[in-house]
């Protein structure tokens, strides 16, 4: 439905579109029931990365301070792209595999329930 | 013989109907051109109440007269050294939040009430929107006064309006009222004058009104008390403007329903920031955000759109999914806090252990089972030396801009997506109420500021986040933001009270 604006024809501006990020592109990554980190993460990423370098040099920073993430199985995690489930290819660059600018990527990690079982 | 004094009421009519007149050679809906294309009709003003029968000479003597006992007890609690008798020092840090997230919108509602005090055709409503933009101006001038005594002794106060602009967190606020000012002038009354003055307002201003009594803040309690009257008009004029609506054209009621819908939402995600600041900032507690909700939204709230039943207006949509959030919401957002305790411009800390206690015995189906292990594994990196703050920036909101921090109440420890696509681009949101509003006008959220991305394009300084939180917030870094403990804050206070 549009915007009923006093100006015609109204459209503003979209900031965040993928020529305002110098080359990266948006991808948000969440872990499923680990509300020890608050919110999914955003990291600014090339489209040409690998996924293999997301999972081992992008993502431990931040997602490697919860006491189980040494113990997650990576071959057994299940993951989710925009909501449909996902096989992920290490070797492949993202945009490769259709994980484009502002694509949410879920993992879930059956067997790890949170600190103290409670899902944080 | 002629009174030698007007009565109230001709006094009334001389000073606010009779300032209007007819147009006899310029055409009147080019005086007033936002009026029409919200879509809302209005078939007569001259039906509008006013709400309040108040003359501007009456409105600044009564001002007037406050403001001089104000000043005067803001004079006794800085010669007395006021902020001594605070309850502890990790109040003034709820003190910050308001100075930083609040008070500049009292600003942005004067601006707001100024412009459709200009641009309603009726004469009566443009007068009390007059009044209360004058208002608005003054609230937000007391509360900086109010609260200037505590920037002379704790860190934070600086650089307030600044950071209202910039900092992450206060996107949240700042947004809310630019949506509202982007508005035309009806929806501006529903969004700011109807949902958050009347509908609202009680939860905001009560809890820290009373908090600051609580915890022995004179200056701000006094604040509050010069501030009701004004806020009670408030009240009576949001009202007014919704029933005005509805009884004039029945096309309006279902575009009024939708902006109840829309500012009903907005409003209960931007009371997050209160939610904690009742049950986690407030070392003297006053009532838990969930016992405050109940009060002021569900009682109050609910007698209110049965009310509004005769009109054909229902209760805000998801009003049933927020009523279950007033069992998480506190505890979600001070926990966002928390975790990024680096990037704040106030001190947090983990709550003591008899405030654990108080919020299990306040939250019984929710904290224990979910929130306490959060706080025990804080505890346990604490004592290790590695204070836990997230090393990563968190995905916002496109609309309300918060963190995407909310959780399914059907599965609580599963964080909400939504999303929408438009014109080949993707937009994610907290909540089917976020994403109702971003549906309804894509061509204005897409234009949405949000702070990450803001900084991964390289518009707040950098590259680092050092760059980012000192130069571009203007945040006194290792003073203003981290934790309670070992802040320059808090050994301050224990010099003054003789502690180690």
């Amino acid at each position: 439905m549009p915007v009923k604006a006093i100006t015609p024809d109204y459209q503003g501006e979209k900031l965040d579109k993928f020529e305002n990020f110098h080359g990266n592109q948006v991808v948000y990554v969440g872990w499923d029931h680990h509300l020890m980190f608050c919110a999914p993460f955003a990291y600014p990423v090339s489209p040409e990365m690998p996924f293999q370098t997301l999972l081992t040099e992008v993502m431990p920073e931040a997602f490697g301070l919860h006491p189980e993430f040494q113990d997650i199985d990576w071959e057994s995690v299940q993951w989710k792209l925009d909501e449909a489930d996902f096989i992920p290819q290490p070797q492949v660059a993202l945009a490769a595999q259709g994980i484009g600018h502002k694509s949410v990527l879920r993992f879930h990690t059956p067997g790890l329930n949170g600190y103290q079982g409670a899902g944080v | 013989m002629a009174a030698k004094k007007l009565n109230i009421k001709d006094k009334y009519r001389l000073l606010t109907r009779d300032l209007d007149w007819e147009y006899s050679y310029q055409d009147r809906q080019a005086a007033f051109p936002y009026e029409e294309f919200e879509g809302i009709k209005i078939t007569d003003w001259s039906k509008w109440e006013d709400p309040f029968r108040l003359t501007m000479d009456a409105y600044w003597k009564y001002q007037a007269e406050k403001e001089k006992k104000l000043y005067a007890i803001f004079d006794a609690f800085a010669q007395n050294n006021g902020h001594l008798n605070v309850s502890d020092p990790r109040y003034v840090n709820a003190i910050k939040l308001f100075l930083s997230a609040v008070t500049p919108l009292e600003y942005q509602a004067y601006q707001g009430f100024a412009h459709t005090g200009r641009q309603f055709g009726g004469v009566g409503a443009r007068i009390a929107c007059q009044m209360q933009s004058i208002d608005e101006l003054r609230h937000v001038q007391t509360q900086i006064h109010a609260m200037s005594h505590f920037n002379k002794f704790f860190d934070g106060f600086q650089d307030f309006s600044h950071m209202h602009d910039r900092v992450w967190y206060l996107s949240v606020p700042k947004s809310f009222f630019n949506d509202a000012r982007a508005a035309g002038p009806f929806e501006f009354m529903i969004a700011i004058g109807f949902s958050f003055e009347y509908v609202l307002t009680n939860l905001l201003f009560v809890p820290f009104m009373s908090g600051a009594a609580h915890n022995g803040d004179m200056a701000t309690v006094t604040f509050g008390f010069s501030a009701q009257s004004d806020e009670a008009r408030h009240m009576t004029l949001g009202l007014e403007i919704i029933k005005f609506l509805l009884e004039q054209h029945e096309d309006n009621v279902p575009i009024v329903q939708k902006w109840i819908d829309k500012w009903f939402w907005r409003g209960a995600r931007l009371l997050s920031v209160v939610s904690m600041m009742m049950d986690y900032m407030l070392p003297n507690k006053v009532m838990s955000w969930k016992e405050a909700w109940e009060v002021y939204f569900e009682e109050a709230g609910g007698a209110l759109f049965k009310d509004l039943a005769r009109y054909g207006i229902r209760m805000p949509k998801y009003a049933d999914v927020i009523e279950k959030e007033k069992e998480h919401l506190s505890h979600q957002t001070w926990w966002t806090f928390y975790t990024h305790g680096q990037a704040t411009g106030f001190h947090t800390w983990i709550p003591s252990d008899e405030e654990l206690d108080w919020l299990s015995e306040k939250y019984p189906e929710t904290f224990d089972k979910y929130y306490r292990p959060r706080w025990e594994l804080a505890k346990e990196m604490e004592a290790k030396g590695e204070r836990f703050y997230t090393k990563a920036l968190p995905q916002l909101c496109t609309i309300c801009q918060v963190p995407m921090l909310f959780t399914d109440m059907d599965n609580p420890t599963q964080t909400v997506y939504r999303s929408s696509q438009y014109e080949g681009e993707r937009y994610h949101f907290c909540s089917d109420g976020c994403k109702d509003i971003f549906d309804d006008e894509p061509e204005k959220y897409v234009q949405s500021w949000l702070p990450v991305h803001q900084i991964f394009q390289g518009n707040c300084g950098g590259p680092d986040l050092t760059g980012v939180l000192g130069e571009f917030y203007k945040m006194n870094l290792g003073a203003d933001n981290l934790d309670m403990k070992g802040s320059p804050d808090e050994q301050r206070w224990n010099q003054w009270k003789g502690k180690a």
